[in-house]
Formats: structure tokens, C-alpha cells, sequence
């Protein structure tokens, strides 16, 4: 069904070099409408480079970059996005209503004011200068101004730096909304707990190339691994030689093994020591996945 | 195939902006770009004190003894040196810091109408010029009573307003040479001997010849020479100074627009 709908954003073959230095080595990307699509990766991945190709601040070398299918530098392509950059000071003598206003002034058909500042939060700022507001509040403006002209696209760039954990929940509460009125959203961020919660769709870059592209699920499952940890005398290093045992250690009498088959194992756990206690399974992370999958190649003798 | 309803879907938001809200978006900018320099002390008060300074220093209380003419001469004078700043400073300055900070990148990604930023700039330091000729025009009649003509105010006033455009154009180049804090440095370095050697200081008949032959270089020589004939003390043309610094404004403003579309 997505298929039919042409593409709200694509990378396609992108290659960006900065003096000699590969920043984007042949990247494709495409968001469907009403997605969210993670970007995530270390830093220098290539993360800002492929942000900055789409919203057309900078040309690819080679390969193309489109916003519904437009040149990302045609106004008509950027009427309908939003855009919340990493890092941007904007006037701090103008106060948050003016800027608001501004902004919305760019689109055809922009959001109430009162309807974006409550979306984003701010209802309570409107009348106070930029400059006089904390990091958090300010991060929060920059979103009601991506947000405020009815975008079909958002672009977040590490939305949530700098925000405490209350405000998280609401800046992700308020994309959860848009992304229900069908707005797509590319979002990057070093929290990969935000990826888990919101995103529809992964993709991992690393040394300007995708590592890896599906759902959170799929990005967890390539690395098979379950946790296990519990109390128990067993000595690790034989439980460590048991079939389908990938590794286990024991520290202050708390074992942990690593495995693939956690059901087999937590048997013949219990089976053993019948002492055992404060058992815990755990399903590998989107952290551990992405540890896995932006480790140098080499060292994936884990799994 | 069921392709036929789809396209209707994706495309129900044609986005067309009205003529009046594309207007609108102009005079937005604009208007923001006013309030947040107005509201900026740091910005405002040495655009204002300086000319003011000087020309009660040597304009009001020591052109007592030259008699009114020396008044009238500093008012031009002055008034050109005040004109020079938010053209030079308002420009150049803030565009060096806008670069540097990321809001000329956010600008540049939102859908902002072509023109509207550099626009916006140009109509803060049209105000902020009108405000400072204001000012010296006002200590020019209250405290130095120098007598002028409506016709000879509105004349300083529009040479003023208009005089700000070359500083412009060369501020919006530096601030594309420099960025951020380096900038108003630079800017200084232009500024203050630019004004000196056009004789915006001493008149330029105190200085040495050399320094009276390469007078013409400088813009701000031109300008001085349209405002002394503005407040009635001109008496060569007027078009070949209106000439030349209108070939001023549009060479730096070329200069600077390529280094923008290269460098952003």
C-alpha cells in the first residue's frame, strides 16, 4: 500500500565528500508518508550530512536527493516541511510569540499559534524573550516552529537534548499526534530509548554507509542474544562450555549468561541449582544491537 | 490497477501561497528584524551615543566660537559617520553571527521567501539610520540652533536613509568574509580610518594634501558631500556622488551574494 504512495523523502546512490573525506558513501533512504524513520549512529556517521541533503543545504556529489519528489532547494518542496536543526540561536530578544508568528508566516496554511504552542507546550512562554529561557524551554520553542506551519515532513535533529525526562514524554506525546494526522518524521538522536519508542523504521549509519535498515524489532533480532542473570553458585566457566552458551560470567556470586536459546537454558539452570534465585531474562536491547552493528566488523564472534 | 485514486491523495496539499501571504512573510521578517535590534541595547547604544557624542562635543559645545557654519558642516558630517554603523555593524555583524550560529542555515531550510532575510536587514538599518540622523537633527536645532529649511531636513533625512544602502552591501560582505566574532573587529578596522580620511572627523581641508587626493576612494566621502549639499553647504553635482556609490553598493552586493551562494 505504501509502495503506491511516491516517496515524502529519498535519498538515492548519495555521496557527499568533504575535502577528501567520505562523509556520505552511497547512501539510500526513503520515508513513506505518516513514518517515522530513526536515523541513528555515531558520531560522523553521516547523519547531519544526509539531514542537510535532503532539506537542500548541500548538494550531493553524486547521486540525488528529493522532498516529494522536488528539489529539495525549490520553495515549494519546503513549504510543507518543518525543521528543528541541532543546533540554531535563534534572536534572543524576540519573544517566543513573535518568532512563532514569524516562522508561521512562511507557510500557506500555518497552524494556529495558540494550537502549535500547546502542541509543543509552550503556552505558558509566549510572552517571554527567547534569550531569557533555559535550554529545555528553548529546544521546546524550536519544536512548536517546526511544527507550526502544518508540516507533511519534520525533520528533528536531536530534539530532546537538553530536555528533562517530563518534557521527553511530551515532545514524544506531540509526535506520536502528528505522526497520527499523517505527517512523516525523520528524526536522529543519541537516545536509543527514543528510537524504541517512536520509530516506525531504523536505519543505522556508520563511516557514511546504511548498516542497517528495518523496524526496532528486526534491528534487535540481528543480535539473537537474551540475557540472563541470576544469583547462583554455578561455577561460569562450566556454564559456559553448556550447548548453546554463548558466554557467562560471575561476578560477587551474580552470574550472567549470554544465549540464544534462553528457554533451554533457564531450565538446566534451574535444574542445577535448585538454589537459585532473583532470575532475570532479558531480551537483548536496541542498545546492544546497535553496539553489535557499529563495532568493526570483525568483532562479531558473539553471535 | 487502483493507481488512479493515489495521486489525488498525495497531492491534496498542493501548497500555493496567496500573493497577500507571501507579502505578508516579507513585512514578518522585517518587522522581526526592527524588534530585535531596537530591543537590543548592546546593538542600539553605540550606533546612537557615538555620533551623538561627538557632535555635542565639537558640533554644540566647541563650534560655539566657530559660529553656526561649523554646527551645520558637523551635522552632515556626523550624521554620515552615524549612517555608516548599522549599515557596516546592523549588516555586517549580524550576518557574520547568524552564519556562525546556525540561524542562517535554519533560514535557509525553512521555506523563508527568497530575499526576505537580506531584505528584512536592509530595512533595520534604513530605521536605525532615519533614528540617528533624527537624533543629530534634533541637536542640531535645540541645542546648536542651526537654522534649516523643511525641504533641507527631509533632504538629510532621505540622504541618510538611502546613503545606509553601499555601507550595507560592503558589511554583508565582510560578514560573508568573517564569521561571528571576528567580524565586528574587521568591521571596526573599516569603519573608523574609512571615516577619518573622508574628512567625516576634521573637515578635509585640515588634513594633508595626500590624504585629500585619495579622499574619492572612499564611499563615505561621497555621501558627505551629498549630505553637506543636503543641510545647503554643497557646491559641486550631486549625480556623479549618487553615481558612484550606487556602483559601490551594487559591486559589493554582488561580491558578497556569490560568496553566499557558494559558502552559505
Amino acid at each position: 500500500m505504501n509502495e503506491a504512495f511516491p516517496p515524502v523523502a529519498r535519498l538515492a546512490g548519495a555521496v557527499k565528500h568533504y575535502d577528501r573525506l567520505a562523509a556520505l558513501d552511497g547512501v539510500d533512504i526513503m520515508l513513506h508518508r505518516g513514518e517515522l524513520l530513526a536515523l541513528l549512529g555515531p558520531n560522523g556517521a553521516g547523519k547531519s550530512t544526509s539531514i542537510s541533503l535532503l532539506l537542500g543545504l548541500v548538494r550531493p556529489d553524486a547521486g540525488c536527493a528529493e522532498l516529494f519528489g522536488m528539489d529539495p532547494q525549490r520553495i515549494e518542496a519546503r513549504r510543507r516541511i518543518g525543521v528543528m536543526l541541532q543546533s540554531a540561536n535563534l534572536p534572543p530578544t524576540l519573544r517566543v510569540g513573535e518568532m512563532l508568528r514569524l516562522t508561521a508566516s512562511y507557510y500557506p496554511d500555518p497552524r494556529p499559534l495558540a494550537e502549535s504552542a500547546e502542541l509543543a507546550g509552550i503556552g505558558d512562554l509566549l510572552k517571554r524573550p527567547y534569550g531569557k529561557l533555559s535550554g529545555g524551554q528553548q529546544r521546546r520553542v524550536q519544536f512548536a516552529l517546526a511544527l507550526c506551519g502544518r508540516p507533511e515532513l519534520l525533520f528533528l535533529d536531536e530534539p530532546t537534548v537538553g530536555m528533562d525526562i517530563d518534557a521527553r514524554q511530551k515532545l514524544w506525546a506531540a509526535m506520536r499526534a502528528l505522526i497520527a494526522e499523517g505527517c512523516s518524521v525523520v528524526l536522529t538522536t543519541h537516545y536509543l530509548e527514543e528510537a524504541e519508542a517512536l520509530a516506525q523504521r531504523v536505519v543505522v549509519l556508520g563511516h557514511g554507509r546504511v548498516l542497517s535498515e528495518g523496524s526496532v524489532d528486526e534491528l534487535r533480532a540481528k543480535v539473537a542474544l537474551t540475557r540472563i542473570r541470576c544469583v547462583s553458585d554455578l561455577d561460569a566457566e562450566a556454564v559456559a562450555h553448556w550447548p548453546q552458551v554463548a558466554s557467562a560470567s560471575s561476578i560477587d556470586g551474580r552470574l550472567q549468561v549470554a544465549t540464544a536459546a534462553a528457554e533451554h537454558v533457564v531450565r538446566r539452570l534451574l535444574d542445577t541449582d535448585p538454589a537459585l534465585r532473583e532470575l532475570e531474562v532479558q531480551r537483548a536491547g536496541l542498545a546492544e544491537a546497535f553496539t553489535e552493528l557499529t563495532r568493526a566488523p570483525t568483532l562479531q564472534e558473539a553471535a | 490497477m487502483n493507481a488512479v485514486t493515489v495521486p489525488v491523495a498525495a497531492s491534496t496539499k498542493a501548497p500555493g501561497m496567496s500573493p497577500r501571504r507571501a507579502l505578508g512573510a516579507y513585512v514578518e521578517e522585517a518587522r522581526s528584524e526592527c524588534l530585535r535590534y531596537m530591543r537590543a541595547p548592546g546593538f542600539m547604544l553605540p550606533i546612537l551615543l557615538f555620533p551623538g557624542m561627538f557632535y555635542l562635543l565639537f558640533g554644540v559645545v566647541m563650534g560655539k566660537s566657530e559660529g553656526a557654519d561649523a554646527a551645520r558642516y558637523l551635522l552632515a558630517s556626523y550624521s554620515v559617520f552615524g549612517v555608516m554603523s548599522p549599515g557596516l555593524f546592523g549588516f555586517g555583524v549580524s550576518l557574520a553571527i547568524e552564519r556562525d550560529g546556525g540561524l542562517l542555515t535554519l533560514k535557509r531550510a525553512l521555506p523563508m521567501p527568497p530575499g526576505a532575510y537580506l531584505l528584512g536587514k536592509m530595512l533595520m538599518a534604513m530605521t536605525v539610520a532615519a533614528v540617528v540622523v533624527g537624533v543629530l537633527l534634533a541637536m542640531a536645532a535645540g541645542l546648536a540652533h542651526v537654522a534649516l529649511a523643511p525641504r533641507q531636513v527631509a533632504l538629510l533625512l532621505l540622504t541618510g536613509v538611502l546613503g545606509v544602502l553601499p555601507f550595507c552591501a560592503l558589511g554583508m560582505f565582510v560578514g560573508t568574509l568573517f564569521k561571528g566574532q571576528a567580524a565586528p573587529a574587521m568591521l571596526q578596522l573599516i569603519y573608523l580610518p574609512m571615516s577619518f580620511l573622508s574628512g567625516l572627523w576634521f573637515p578635509l581641508s585640515m588634513m594633508p594634501r595626500v590624504l585629500q587626493q585619495i579622499a574619492p576612494v572612499w564611499p563615505s566621502y561621497h555621501l558627505d558631500r551629498l549630505a553637506l549639499a543636503a543641510v545647503g553647504m554643497g557646491q559641486d553635482a550631486a549625480w556623479p556622488h549618487v553615481l558612484v556609490l550606487v556602483g559601490f553598493a551594487a559591486v559589493f552586493l554582488q561580491l558578497a551574494a556569490r560568496r553566499l551562494r557558494r559558502h552559505g
